[in-house]
């Protein structure tokens, strides 16, 4: 099992924090639904994410978290609703916001390298047809070296380990320097060296303003990562900071089981 | 070589690296078979394109076919989406279908003009010089040689203009569509290409060797570099190298150009498949018989490191303990010896301060279940492998 200690994750309790929460709203969603062949996987999902949070999105699996997501980065469409970033719609905005898809997404075997993949995320920025040049290769190494990532630019994407690959994903998204994150699911079947890492970077971007979005399974480490919950199991069940709402009741509600997390204090 | 000869290959360079181009990119999108569909089911579209048109040669023929072709994608995606068959059945049921519309086309009303099915099939390569193309009067070549070249030309100044796109999405649609570069736009345009180099290409080589031209360059390409570009040119080397080889084994054996570029094709696929240096078999072979021995290496250093008392570290017990054959023993007692990180005195054997080293790092990466770093350490530490 993962094994961290405490003095290995940087001020490790967020939830006694204050947020950084302005007032801004980085994300608000009205009456998403979606669908997949008629059958509804989210359901008039009303959502406002303040600017400055580091937010887990949890529920049980087919509970549509990565589809709301989706939907939100509009690589979905739905069947009703709208979703606006800071105001306006997702297209107006893509500059403002990095995605980090689900690691076993893509076809690890693709002939690339790790800097090459992290290049990509300054595809956006770019736009059609340019290239990239001197100013993006830079950008992108200076990524790789903040995830600790640098030694192994060159190497070969398969040949790196689950960890590694989904640092070099992170790498990828930080160089969009986007102001909003949308992650799905970075921890999963990775070591916890790297779990520690990548924690570690949500929370210096979090310091540095900006929002970031999990799509988290381990309900176990939500306090202690993360400042502010959204339960969801098709419907919204709860959306708020996690001293408050983080409890067994919403547990319950979204698991559909008696679940108990005691939260150490 | 006069001139014909020298057409005759031209082209089918020009057919080839046409080919491999959108055909890389197929492979890595995994999406082989549909390269098949394509070719055959533009049949149709060729057929009613040269009845209205009595010319093979007419830009109408070609986009009348390519336009087949992206029904086909299409159909095949729509069967796909419904839920009720797979991919690789709706791909089979689509092309057959569409390829039977244009088969019956030719022999209800084509019997007595230059096509048939032999050519569709296999195309007429030999005949390429004979339909010369003329501006002003003047011969300026065969027709299909302009034709393969035109659209080498919108397919390379398409690589180079949507290169990054073509990577990106590829490689991760769902970055691409968040990023904003739509990936049914990509894909689409992909499949056009695809159709249209399929169409300039079939009239010189026929819808069975266009699957080949396309996949062969790039799966052999795929075996041997890691990267992108890599690829793209080894895939139009292949493609060029088996177009020549082929012309002239055809040449020497008297035989079909369109079989003798397939036959190339498979021969130097099969060439790298066993001889690539990093994924080819035998080197895979290789790496897992040295991986067999440094894992008893392992092993080996462990018992060593758990068992200080004498009696377990003498050569002749170290079979009976650890239960290996002669040979084995000997082979992993000579590797440790060889990277100094046993000494054996009076026949006892004791890790030295290098082994100890290593054992014990090793033992920490198996515990923390890091064992790809054990792989790292081995390069520190090796001075022979296995």
């Amino acid at each position: 099992m993962k094994n961290k200690t405490e003095e290995n994750i940087n001020d490790s309790e967020p939830n006694k924090e204050t947020p950084a929460y302005s007032g801004v709203l980085a994300v608000k969603v009205d009456d998403l639904t979606v669908a997949y062949n008629y059958k509804p996987v989210l359901w008039d999902i009303d959502l406002e994410i303040p600017e400055g949070v580091l937010m887990a999105i949890v529920g049980p699996n087919g509970a549509g978290k990565s589809t709301l997501i989706k939907s939100i980065l509009s690589i979905l469409k739905p069947i009703a609703g709208s979703v606006t970033i800071y105001g306006k719609p997702y297209d107006k905005q893509r500059k403002l916001v990095a995605y980090v898809p689900q690691k076993g997404s893509v076809d690890w075997d693709f002939p690339t390298t790790a800097l090459d993949v992290v290049m990509m995320g300054t595809y956006g920025s770019l736009g059609w047809i340019k290239r990239p040049r001197q100013k993006e290769k830079k950008a992108a190494l200076e990524a790789l070296e903040k995830v600790g990532m640098l030694a192994f630019k060159s190497r070969q994407i398969s040949q790196l380990s689950g960890g590694q690959q989904q640092r070099i994903f992170l790498a990828r998204a930080l160089v969009q320097n986007a102001s909003i994150y949308f992650m799905d699911e970075p921890f999963q079947g990775v070591d916890a060296t790297t779990e520690i890492a990548i924690i570690n970077i949500l929370k210096e971007l979090r310091k540095a303003g900006k929002t970031v979005i999990v799509v988290h399974h381990d309900l176990q480490t939500v306090p202690e990562y993360f400042d502010w919950v959204t339960f969801l199991n098709v419907k919204k069940i709860a959306t708020g900071p996690v001293k408050d709402i983080f409890n067994d009741d919403n547990l319950t509600k979204t698991y559909g089981i008696n679940y108990k997390v005691s939260i150490q204090e | 070589m006069n001139s014909a000869q020298i057409e005759i290959q031209l082209i089918a360079s020009l057919v080839a690296i046409a080919c491999a181009i959108p055909g890389t990119f197929l492979v890595l999108r995994k999406m082989a078979m549909i390269s098949d569909a394509i070719s055959h089911s533009i049949l149709p579209g060729i057929v009613i394109g040269f009845f209205i048109t009595q010319d093979l040669n007419s830009p109408l023929l070609i986009l009348l076919a390519a336009f087949t072709g992206i029904i086909t994608v299409v159909l095949v995606e729509y069967i796909q989406k419904t839920g009720l068959v797979k991919e690789d059945t709706a791909i089979g049921l689509v092309f057959p279908a569409l390829f039977s519309i244009g088969v019956i086309l030719i022999a209800k009303n084509a019997n007595d003009v230059h096509l048939d099915v032999d050519a569709v099939l296999l195309g007429e390569l030999a005949f390429a010089p004979f339909d010369r193309l003329f501006i002003g009067g003047t011969d300026v070549g065969p027709k299909s040689l302009w034709i393969i070249g035109s659209i080498l030309a919108i397919t390379i100044g398409l690589l180079l203009a949507f290169f990054k796109e073509l990577k990106l999405s590829t490689f991760d649609k769902g970055l691409a569509a968040s990023l904003g570069f739509s990936p049914a736009i990509i894909h689409y345009g992909l499949m056009s290409v695809a159709s249209v180099t399929t169409v300039g290409a079939f009239d010189a080589v026929g819808a069975i060797l266009v699957v080949a031209l396309m996949i062969a360059p790039a799966a052999t390409a795929y075996l041997l570099t890691t990267d992108l570009k890599k690829m793209l040119w080894l895939a139009v080397s292949f493609g060029v190298l088996s177009a020549i080889s082929g012309y002239w084994f055809a040449h020497w054996l008297d035989a079909s150009i369109a079989g003798s570029i397939t036959t190339m094709l498979g021969f130097i696929f099969l060439i790298v498949f066993l001889f690539a240096p990093s994924k080819g078999i035998i080197a895979v072979m290789y790496r897992e018989k040295q991986q067999r021995i440094e894992v008893s290496l392992l092993t080996f250093l462990l018992h060593l490191k758990n068992h200080t008392e004498e009696r377990e570290r003498h050569v002749n017990h170290l079979q009976e303990h650890i239960n290996w054959q002669k040979v084995r023993a000997k082979t992993v007692l000579d590797l440790a010896l060889k990277n100094n990180m046993i000494v054996l005195n009076k026949n006892i054997v004791s890790l030295t301060e290098k082994g100890d080293t290593f054992t014990s790092k090793a033992i920490d990466y198996i515990i923390t279940n890091e064992d790809a770093q054990i792989e790292d350490m081995k390069a520190d530490f090796f001075l022979f492998r296995g």
